[in-house]
């Protein structure tokens, strides 16, 4: 799986939506992208990645795009 | 901003004069800014304080009773910039405080909340025991103070477990498995002062068992109103717990939904500290004076995050006092105070209050 891949299915699976949901979702824009939901993601990065991110990423992380910044940016995953 | 300057600074080495300074400052920026943009607010300064806005002196700034967010709802930004309304515990047939969050305020109060943390925890996150039931987050549109704070410490924890099941018995075995995978690394602990006494402590104690946390960090809040009929002091928690886990570090912490992320967390020397962010100051409930170090009095706490909703200076139900400034001997600057709980005759409150025992 390419890195762009596990990081969609991360978002699928936790927050279930379609892959076409993604581009431009926001943090509390769909009901289960709640803070309960954000920390279920999270983990659900963190294990798809093996990374543990540090807690400003984690309250940073507030979009699919800005994920993906953040990502790139402070754990070294290329999209 | 200048909020951003205070993110940046160490939680405790400012000393009274640096900190008063920043704190004014944005103190006066809020008060300007809840003027503006709430007109019950607004009311409430050109009626009782001359409209002004600006102050001199963080002891002059106007406060609002905490009893105002029960009755009414209180906002400083547009409907549609509210994303998120906090809610006070409240037992049934009380009326509960609702607390409406922007992205910028809830934002604020994790970080804030991470700063002030990390003083006592470290900086990473680590394996975390939440010592709570998971049901405690099922109704994710309406999770009670007990909910958002075990959400907000959270993020402290890398992998976690609850401790408890929905029925409140202690996973018992589950702890062990976890503990022995993350064996050598830092635990941390985090729930009710109650809860964990009741469903945590007395289990361990009756059934007679042991757990390895001789390396856990604990932290504890929502009050100990309830334990007070069981007569349990700070000591006999501290030492009760050190007896069942061997744990060492326990920590206490004083906070309330209307000042989220600004919690004022237990030292080593068992003294609640103000951060740079917030402070306490103690009033006279004869004719709210403020009183000197060392005399007790009602609560007035004062915190540099709420934008949302005006609440930076608020008079809880609270009595306490402030016990010194600068010169704890833990080496943390501020304030450092102690809480005595509830005033009579205020009404009974507090997060973990939630859970009522069947």
């Amino acid at each position: 799986m390419t890195n762009l891949e596990k990081y969609n299915q991360a978002f699928i699976e936790t927050l279930e939506v379609a892959k076409e949901q993604l581009e431009g979702l926001e943090y509390q824009q769909i009901a289960n992208w709640d803070s309960v939901g954000h920390m279920t993601l999270i983990a659900a990065i963190e294990d798809a990645f093996d990374i543990m991110m540090d807690t400003d990423d984690i309250i940073d992380l507030s979009s699919y795009e800005k994920g993906k910044e953040i990502l790139s940016a402070n754990y070294d995953i290329e999209f | 901003m200048i909020l951003d300057t205070m993110l940046d600074r160490n939680p405790y080495t400012d000393a009274h004069t640096e900190k008063n300074s920043l704190l004014l400052e944005r103190l006066n920026e809020l008060t300007d800014h809840y003027y503006n943009d709430c007109s019950e607010y607004r009311r409430f300064i050109d009626v009782l304080h001359n409209g002004r806005t600006k102050y001199d002196s963080l002891d002059d700034i106007p406060f609002l009773p905490v009893k105002i967010f029960k009755q009414m709802e209180l906002k400083c930004v547009p409907d549609e910039d509210i994303f998120k309304t906090m809610t006070s515990s409240g037992t049934t047939g009380q009326q509960v405080s609702k607390i409406f969050l922007d992205r910028q305020t809830a934002g604020m109060q994790q970080k804030v909340l991470t700063r002030i943390v990390s003083e006592y925890t470290g900086n990473s996150r680590m394996p975390m025991i939440i010592l709570d039931c998971p049901s405690v987050l099922k109704n994710r549109n309406m999770f009670s103070a007990r909910g958002a704070g075990i959400l907000g410490f959270s993020l402290f924890g890398s992998k976690k477990i609850y401790a408890f099941t929905d029925d409140m018995e202690l996973n018992i075995d589950e702890i062990r498995q976890f503990l022995e995978k993350y064996s050598g690394q830092t635990i941390f602990l985090f729930g009710f002062t109650y809860m964990i006494w009741q469903y945590f402590y007395k289990k361990l104690k009756d059934i007679g068992e042991y757990l390895p946390l001789e390396n856990g960090v604990m932290i504890h809040g929502g009050g100990w109103k309830k334990l007070i009929n069981e007569a349990v002091s700070k000591e006999e928690f501290k030492s009760g717990l050190n007896e069942v886990c061997g744990i060492k570090s326990v920590h206490d912490y004083y906070g309330m939904v209307e000042q989220t992320g600004c919690i004022y967390m237990e030292c080593e020397c068992g003294h609640l500290h103000a951060s740079v962010f917030s402070d306490v100051i103690i009033r006279d409930m004869k004719d709210f004076s403020v009183c000197e170090n060392g005399k007790r009095g009602a609560v007035q706490v004062l915190s540099s995050l709420p934008w949302s909703y005006p609440g930076h200076s608020i008079l809880t139900e609270d009595m306490g006092c402030v016990l010194g400034e600068d010169d704890c001997p833990c080496g943390r600057k501020g304030k450092y105070i102690e809480i005595y709980g509830r005033m009579k005759n205020a009404e009974v409150r507090g997060c973990s209050d939630t859970f009522e025992k069947k």
